[in-house]
């Protein structure tokens, strides 16, 4: 059987895949992408609320974000396609001391790396969020030039254009096994066929862990589940993303934001995890998370639910995505764990993994990939996830 | 003021008017106690509750069963929906225009934990088959909730006030359909061992085999057992220019208005689709006093019972088979329908076009079962069991049939000593379920002497109530089938009865006693809304409504109980076997417009999801591209993303793939999600819906 070769093949269509794919054709190389899903983003990437921010705790996070930021807030404008930006920003309210320094503390490294985030008083924030819960807020942070978009819209017209730049992809397709000789994987063996390549691309998500298994390496990638859901849309009263990092009963954080399209879109982190991947909707989770919401937002309580889904985030031990060559196998690319932030992370990670399969990488991407290395300690803990 | 209220109906009674006042932007307006907002709008004239967000066209009525949302409201400042929101005395009710505002926190309004509730059954949809399946399951002690998201038990049997087909014994066959559901529900409402939870709404089943009710404003977990799905169909809809149109609905959302709340949504009306919801669907509108243009049917002959076609050609509606709806024409509401004779692939055949006005287009293209809570009791890991058109699109007296079936099957399951379903009712079953056969060509007896029924009834339907009321046991079947098709042989004592109880209206009886040359013809009659009076002359028609001429009414037989006038004619000797009715509607309410109206915008500008406007061009360019997941479609363009959670475009979709050569294997369909209807985020927090306004 002849094999097509491609010069790079990168393993799933979600939030990191289909932007790799993206970033390589563009730069002329030629690419497969095999998804086992019937079209892209159909995992992960569909379930993730759409929120993107460059205020995160560590330099890779952050530059990768702001890159991400510039391809999403201008896309429209270099491409045509509406995905739904909306430079709406992020606020952390804080209702105890704790919070407050905690999130008062983090801003001074952010503001050190140049974000722009500033402390607001909580009737500042009653404007951009106007009827949140007044009583005990001490204030909050708000970073402006973060932001939301479409998800759905999003890796969709990264897909089509990609697909104009010449990748190729092959849905309903799974990858069985890869063979390998000494250290180079020369073949990626599917249900339907198997192909080769100079570079294979990992960017399988939840299931990232398996795929380095079929080639004996053991990737710390374990998904948990996480719930959300959306609402139906109404007139714009909500300006960021609200994140309640408070502990809750049976959950951590929650967040919540409205669309471009007026939908209010909210998910929560369930503790204990719920391990694994289970994309089934269990009862819990609606009186879960609508406690809460309506407790910090009464408002909330009158505006009505209409879908929810469940989605994994795949997580790392230390909250931070492992980027970059395995050194078992010279041609194998990780580009995988982004912990829940795959949407956000995706753009300008793509364009970061195209620039280590092209051996393209500058003196800061270096930098940027130190907190992505997949052969670190996993010893210390994302400060803000 | 315009009052769009039936004042008269042959079958049904007009309630009091009891009006309460209600404010509709700003202007004080009469409503009666208790009904539906939208109903009450309807009867005021207003036709456009608000205008879409997206391209700022009009939206009205739709769906009429709380599935959609496209007749928001704002009541009091919350947006609901219309058609299942009762409006109260004061309140004040403002059309949505583009999107709602959030409204402010209610006051008072407590976060509580949300009860859970086991049950051994539930029962979803309390409609024939749900009540027919809980009656039997209860007969053997088990206890079931009955949960239904109207305010009344019976479902679609509520609204049909024709007489009934199938058999006298085993499914009330001859009675109307309204007071077999009000039997029903009356039967259920009194059983020990049912419960009843109406104005509740199944929202999901849960993975972890709980049920997310909303009952009555407030939210439930029932952990069942088993689930019995009854909970009926859903219209489909169709795609043509203009398809967005205030006016354009379906003819059961039409039925719920005229013969539920009694409001008369249209003074001109269309039909589209000929099988038996949308013939019904005329004669329903007659009986309200409403003028039918026509009704158009793709195929080349109706798909309902040939009774219920020829009972509104002779009534004056002209029926258009091998036609379709070319374009739906008007600024912000519908004026005027523009049909279009097919040829044998279904193409328009240019030239042959015609354009009616009327002001609403009622969809009667086909059912769709509401299969999802079925599909997602069986993820969840809980044995269900489904009946009526959940399982299966059928009549009304085949739902009653299979949801006994189901009954009994779920007494069994849960141990009760029931024994096997019997072989002779999955056998009636099937027999209650069947298609209309072949027409057989008409004949008539050579004697014409004494009295006789004449039967018009010339296609094998499953029905038989003239051969269980003839008190000289006259009438029988061929073959003694409950399809076969009646004949009288016998004695003719001509009581009349066989006249009064058959529900196609098929029945004449002549008599030649008199005056053997001018015989007297006896046809029933149920629109007497159209009055008949002693010596006035009646346009005489035959079977298929053609001409045969006018005519005296000699007598007219009023019956209180069965609602059926028995109008007497005197008529020549040699039509009178062929007299069948007479015509009631003007020839002027089906005259077409001297000028056509063509369609100012392609087909492919016709929308495909109208809760989120999305057009079929959009669709079909994707399908072009190589799209093959409907997941994708809908990640693209929206279609499916809105409120009725694609319950009107997907089966449109898929139309458009098989219209593209793609066969549906190659194609992914959506995956279906929480919630089936939207339900505010505080009814989740323990908080009653609406708060306590």
């Amino acid at each position: 059987m002849t094999q097509k070769h491609y010069d790079v093949i990168v393993i799933g269509a979600g939030s990191l895949g289909v932007p790799t794919a993206l970033a390589l054709a563009e730069s002329g190389a030629s690419v497969l992408v095999i998804e086992p899903n019937a079209s892209v983003g159909q995992l992960s990437n569909k379930k993730a609320i759409g929120g993107i921010r460059a205020t995160h705790s560590d330099y890779g996070k952050i530059k990768v974000c702001q890159r991400s930021i510039e391809i999403f807030s201008t896309w429209k404008e270099k491409n045509g396609d509406d995905i739904g930006w909306l430079s709406n920003g992020y606020a952390y309210p804080a209702y105890n001391e704790k919070d407050e320094k905690k999130l008062k503390d983090l801003m001074k490294i952010q503001l050190s790396h140049g974000l722009n985030i500033r402390w607001i008083s909580p009737e500042e924030l009653s404007v951009l969020a106007p009827g949140i819960r007044m009583e005990g807020l001490r204030g909050s942070t708000f970073s402006p030039e973060d932001g939301s978009a479409s998800p759905l819209l999003s890796t969709n017209a990264f897909y089509f254009k990609s697909l104009k730049k010449g990748a190729e992809y092959r849905f309903h397709e799974r990858v069985t096994a890869m063979k390998t000789e000494g250290n180079r994987i020369v073949e990626v063996v599917t249900d339907k066929g198997s192909y080769s390549a100079g570079t294979v691309v990992n960017a399988a998500g939840a299931y990232a862990a398996d795929i380095g298994k079929m080639i004996g390496l053991n990737l710390p990638v374990m998904p948990d589940n996480h719930e959300a859901a959306i609402t139906e849309p109404v007139e714009r009263f909500l300006g960021p993303m609200i994140v309640d990092m408070r502990p809750g009963p049976r959950s951590l954080n929650y967040y919540f934001y409205q669309n471009n399209e007026g939908q209010v879109v909210f998910c929560i982190t369930p503790e204990p995890a719920i391990l694994g991947v289970d994309n089934d909707n269990t009862s819990e989770y609606f009186p879960l998370v609508a406690k809460r919401m309506v407790e910090l937002y009464p408002r909330l309580a009158q505006l009505r639910v209409r879908r929810s889904w469940r989605g994994q985030y795949p997580n790392t031990p230390d909250g931070f995505p492992l980027v970059g060559e395995s050194r078992e196998y010279v041609n194998f690319v990780n580009n995988i764990g982004a912990c829940g932030q795959g949407y956000m992370l995706g753009p300008g990670m793509g364009e970061l993994t195209a620039r280590i399969v092209l051996k393209r990488l500058s003196e800061d991407d270096h930098k940027i990939l130190k907190s992505f290395d997949p052969y670190r300690e996993f010893s210390g803990m994302e400060l803000f996830k | 003021m315009i009052t769009n209220r039936i004042t008269e109906h042959p079958v049904l009674s007009v309630p009091e008017p009891s009006e309460v006042v209600f404010y509709w932007n700003k202007t004080p307006m009469k409503a009666r106690k208790g009904e539906m907002i939208s109903s009450a709008l309807v009867a005021n004239g207003v036709k456009v509750f608000g205008h879409h967000h997206k391209d700022g066209t009009g939206q009205g009525i739709f769906c009429a069963n709380g599935q959609c949302s496209k007749c928001l409201v704002l009541a009091n400042g919350l947006p609901v929906k219309s058609c299942m929101t009762a409006v109260k005395s004061n309140m004040v009710v403002e059309s949505v225009d583009g999107l709602p505002r959030l409204p402010e926190a209610v006051a008072g309004a407590e976060i509580q934990d949300i009860e859970e509730i086991e049950v051994p059954v539930l029962i979803i949809g309390g409609g024939p088959a749900g009540l027919s399946a809980a009656l039997e399951m209860a007969r053997f002690g088990i206890k079931a909730l009955i949960v239904d998201d109207k305010n009344e038990l019976g479902g679609k049997l509520v609204l049909q006030t024709h007489k009934f087909f199938g058999s006298v014994e085993d499914s009330h066959a001859g009675t109307r359909g309204n007071q077999i559901g009000r039997q029903l529900a009356q039967e259920a409402g009194e059983n020990p061992n049912l419960t009843v939870w109406t104005d509740s709404t199944v929202l999901f089943v849960f993975k972890d085999k709980k049920v997310g009710i909303l009952k009555a404003g407030e939210y439930k977990l029932v952990k069942p057992q088993t689930i019995l799905n009854a909970a009926g169909a859903r219209e489909k809809f169709l795609r043509f220019p203009g398809n967005h149109l205030p006016g354009i609905y379906g003819a059961g959302a039409f039925q719920t208005l005229v013969n539920r709340d009694l409001v008369r949504p249209s003074q001109r009306l269309f039909i589209v689709g000929g099988g038996n919801v949308g013939l019904i669907a005329g004669y329903h509108a007659l009986q309200a006093g409403i003028p039918v243009a026509g009704l158009v049917e793709a195929l080349p002959q109706c798909g309902g019972y040939k009774v219920h076609a020829d009972k509104i050609k002779r009534l004056g509606i002209p029926i258009y088979t091998s036609h379709t709806v070319l374009s739906a024409n008007g600024k912000e509401t519908l004026e005027s329908v523009t049909i279009v004779k097919v040829d044998e692939r279904f193409r328009p055949i240019p030239g042959t076009e015609k354009t009616f006005a009327c002001d609403t287009l009622l969809i009667a293209v086909g059912l769709n079962s509401i299969d999802e809570f079925t599909s997602e009791t069986e993820k969840a890991g809980i044995p269900v069991f489904a009946a009526g058109d959940a399982l299966e699109i059928a009549e009304a007296s085949s739902a009653m049939f299979n949801g006994k079936i189901a009954g009994l099957k779920v007494a069994r399951f849960l141990g009760a000593p029931t024994g096997e379903v019997p072989e002779e009712w999955y056998k009636k079953a099937q027999v209650l379920k069947s298609h209309p056969g072949a027409v057989q060509p008409q004949t008539f007896s050579e004697v014409e002497e004494g009295v006789m029924p004449n039967i018009h009834c010339l296609q094998e339907i499953p029905c038989n109530p003239c051969t269980t009321v003839c008190p000289k046991k006259s009438i029988s079947t061929k073959d003694g089938t409950l399809m076969g098709l009646p004949v009288f042989n016998g004695e003719c004592i001509g009581c009349g009865q066989c006249v009064l109880i058959c529900p196609g209206l098929a029945i004449t009886l002549v008599d030649y006693r008199k005056d053997p040359e001018t015989p007297e013809v006896t046809v029933p009659y149920e629109v007497f809304n159209y009055p008949v009076k002693v010596g006035e002359s009646v346009k005489c028609v035959d079977i298929d409504g053609n001409l045969l001429g006018e005519f005296e009414v000699s007598t007219v037989q009023s019956n209180s109980k069965i609602k059926t006038q028995l109008v007497k004619i005197r008529v020549p000797r040699e039509i009178a076997k062929r007299v069948v009715s007479f015509r009631i509607q003007d020839e002027e309410a089906s005259q077409p417009l001297e000028k056509v109206v063509m369609p100012e915008r392609t087909p492919d500008d016709s929308f495909l999801c109208l809760c989120e406007r999305v057009k079929v061009k959009e669709v079909r360019e994707l399908i072009r591209q190589g799209v093959r997941d409907i997941n994708q479609i809908k990640a693209v363009t929206r279609a499916g993303m809105g409120s009725c959670g694609s319950k009107t475009c997907e089966l449109m979709v898929k139309q458009l793939f098989r219209e593209e050569g793609v066969p549906l294997e190659e194609v992914t369909s959506n995956t279906k999600r929480p919630l089936f209807v939207e339900v505010p985020l505080g009814v989740f927090a323990g908080m009653k819906e609406g708060g306590e306004r």
